[in-house]
């Protein structure tokens, strides 16, 4: 074997300096791929670091509301719990629920903002999911190939709408026939801006409810027709309650975006904050009214660290809201899984 | 049994029913793009596209809005995709299936993609302009203002934390589809992990994190809410030349022409124009990631078999 290695090749023992270079190198290169993990991983830990800056950053700027004393000649403007969720109590008339932060007494109660957005989001919800579900049925179990490839592009050009395009068009064209075809007093109001996020929304529902009725294996579907079930009676009785957790995550998170969707309710709604829960009026939502205000403020006032605590509002509120919807679509994915095996 | 219940009327209600619903959504938003190209497209015109509002926006045209709106998205750009693509390749390449870090930013990239835009907005004036701007003033510049206030970079950089699911998701997925042999191979190689990554996957997804790009651009260049308050105005007699100069916006263009003009009459084939704009240039961009992705799947699909 010896002689074998030496007519082909001199065999060349590693002196002690190669080796040392070797066992440099490898370390040099281990230490750079270290590094490198140690980067990535950091980098990835922004989507974390985010959500966190976020809730410290927007919740910084509200919460000295809550302790901080009254600024000198703004005694006038105290704000609290009690404030902020009203009413405004008068002398001389009854007490009611206002959001009027420019007068000389400035007052911040909240409610008619949160009837305001619960009013579009509702509206939004009544018309967007109804037609988002029943679409997605069709997609997944009616349609055939050819539908199916004008449905998803329609629905994902949908999503790529700006929504201050949705806004405008609310605003220039929908309000207009709406008002003609129901003799509405208002031009701008709560049913106008609740239909253009629902057109927002449509997407958001339409895509998690297919992706749930997508899911539901095969076999589902084999066994009810194999006991003479047709299509539709598998639809409606197998497919649909199989999904039908993925479908009600998909409402949660339409219902999400719709609570924080800004530019179609600022450009649709009005913007008049009232209470009442006529359809047909006016509303000012608490996006809008964030988004509508916070430009004209000064910084540090009162008014300012409202804004601001309606932003963390917002975020708690559409965390929560996502959070759940996200377990739901998990939840289905699991119990699917587990009776495929 | 069979045709009895084929010829059931619950059946075909349903049936009718769900036909209905997306023929309304087909016909909606046949509506809202037929009324945009009508009323938008014909006061398109290339002097439109380069020239300055003028007349108190009645006349003239939206080149600022279209510069600035540009060079916003690239800032973004650079921002958001070395950062968007990492984490996804620590998802992908890096962690440990099930391991608890991941998950958590998994449901942190998840979380972020629902946070309200105007939420966003909020977070870069607290964050960007006042506590970051802030700071560098106080400290490089002697409390002089330079970067404390409103400024492209600012929007850039929120806009970029609100596309950054976008990239990552869209990342994620062309990591995925990388076939588990060409990591194998490499590393039986002896390359080392980073060196598989950089040198045999990333090149195959390149077209994945194109898309990504690309989505992100769209989006960003839609939002509205996050830039109002972070460097976004309506006039400005200069283009941005400087990262802390202000910038007037498409989107932004629109809500303030669209809301705040005293006659509104007067500045609609304008509006409409800028709006159709603005729809065409999100559009072409999803035609643009659509297309690219689907070739890349296809590309794909052979090294699969």
């Amino acid at each position: 074997m010896d002689s074998e290695a030496a007519g082909v090749l001199p065999r060349v023992e590693p002196t002690a300096a190669i080796q040392r270079a070797a066992g440099r190198n490898r370390r040099f290169t281990q230490t750079v791929e270290k590094v490198i993990e140690a980067w990535v991983k950091l980098t990835a830990m922004s989507a974390i670091l985010t959500i966190f800056l976020i809730f410290v950053f927007v919740g910084r700027e509200a919460l000295p509301l809550l302790w901080e004393d009254p600024q000198p000649g703004l005694e006038h403007e105290v704000v609290n719990w009690s404030t902020l969720a009203g009413p405004t109590h008068y002398p001389d008339r009854p007490s009611r629920f206002m959001w009027q932060p420019v007068s000389n007494v400035p007052k911040y109660n909240l409610p008619p903002l949160i009837v305001g957005t619960l009013k579009t989001t509702i509206i939004a919800i009544l018309f967007a999911a109804p037609l988002a579900i029943l679409a997605a049925i069709m997609s997944s179990e009616f349609a055939p190939r050819w539908l199916r490839e004008i449905v998803k592009p329609t629905i994902e050009l949908l999503a790529g709408i700006p929504s201050v395009v949705l806004g405008f068009f609310a605003l220039m064209v929908l309000a207009s026939w709406l008002q003609d075809l129901l003799g509405l007093r208002l031009r701008l109001n709560a049913l106008n801006a609740g239909i253009a996020l629902g057109l927002a929304v449509i997407p958001i529902i339409f895509t998690v409810a297919e992706d749930a009725l997508t899911t539901v294996p095969k076999s589902y579907r084999e066994a009810s027709f194999a006991l003479g079930a047709n299509r539709w009676e598998t639809a409606i009785k197998i497919v649909v309650p199989a999904a039908l957790p993925g479908i009600f995550a998909g409402v949660v998170l339409g219902f999400g975006r719709a609570v924080g969707e800004t530019m179609i309710v600022l450009m649709a709604s009005g913007n008049a904050a009232t209470t009442t829960w006529s359809f047909t009026d006016s509303v000012r939502t608490l996006s809008a009214t964030v988004a509508a205000e916070l430009g004209e403020v000064v910084f540090g006032s009162p008014h300012y660290r409202v804004l601001f605590l309606i932003g963390v509002l917002l975020f708690v509120f559409t965390f929560a809201v996502n959070l759940c919807g996200e377990m739901y679509v998990q939840r289905l994915n699991g119990r699917l899984e587990g009776s495929r095996s | 049994m069979k045709k009895s219940s084929r010829s059931n009327p619950i059946g075909v209600v349903f049936v009718a029913l769900c036909g209905i619903a997306t023929a309304t959504i087909v016909a909606m938003l046949a509506v809202i793009l037929g009324q945009i190209v009508w009323f938008g497209a014909p006061g398109v015109s290339l002097e439109f596209l380069s020239a300055a509002p003028s007349e108190g926006m009645r006349g003239g045209g939206i080149g600022p809005a279209i510069f600035g709106t540009f060079a916003l998205v690239v800032l973004m750009t650079i921002a958001v995709v070395p950062m968007g693509v990492l984490t996804a390749i620590y998802l992908v390449e890096y962690s440990k299936p099930g391991s608890r870090f991941a998950k958590a930013v998994n449901i942190a990239v998840s979380n972020l993609a629902g946070v309200p835009s105007i939420v966003f907005g909020l977070f870069g004036l607290g964050f960007f302009v006042q506590f970051l701007g802030g700071t560098i003033d106080s400290t490089l510049f002697d409390g002089k203002l330079v970067f404390g206030q409103p400024a492209i970079i600012w929007a850039a950089l929120t806009l970029a934390l609100l596309t950054l699911p976008v990239v990552i998701v869209t990342t994620q997925e062309a990591l995925r589809a990388v076939p588990a042999n060409a990591r194998e191979a490499s590393l039986a190689l002896g390359a080392t992990r980073w060196q598989t990554v950089y040198k045999v996957v990333l090149p195959q997804c390149t077209a994945g994190v194109l898309t990504g790009g690309i989505l992100a651009v769209s989006r960003g260049a839609g939002e509205v809410a996050p830039i109002m308050f972070t460097g976004a105005a309506y006039f400005l007699p200069s283009l941005p030349t400087k990262l802390n100069d202000q910038f007037m916006e498409l989107g932004y263009h629109i809500y303030v022409m669209s809301t705040q003009s005293p006659n509104v009459e007067q500045t609609k084939p304008i509006l409409f124009a800028t709006v159709f704009v603005l729809l065409a240039l999100t559009f072409i961009l999803n035609a643009a990631a659509i297309g690219i992705r689907s070739r890349f799947r296809q590309s794909l699909r052979p090294s699969d078999a």
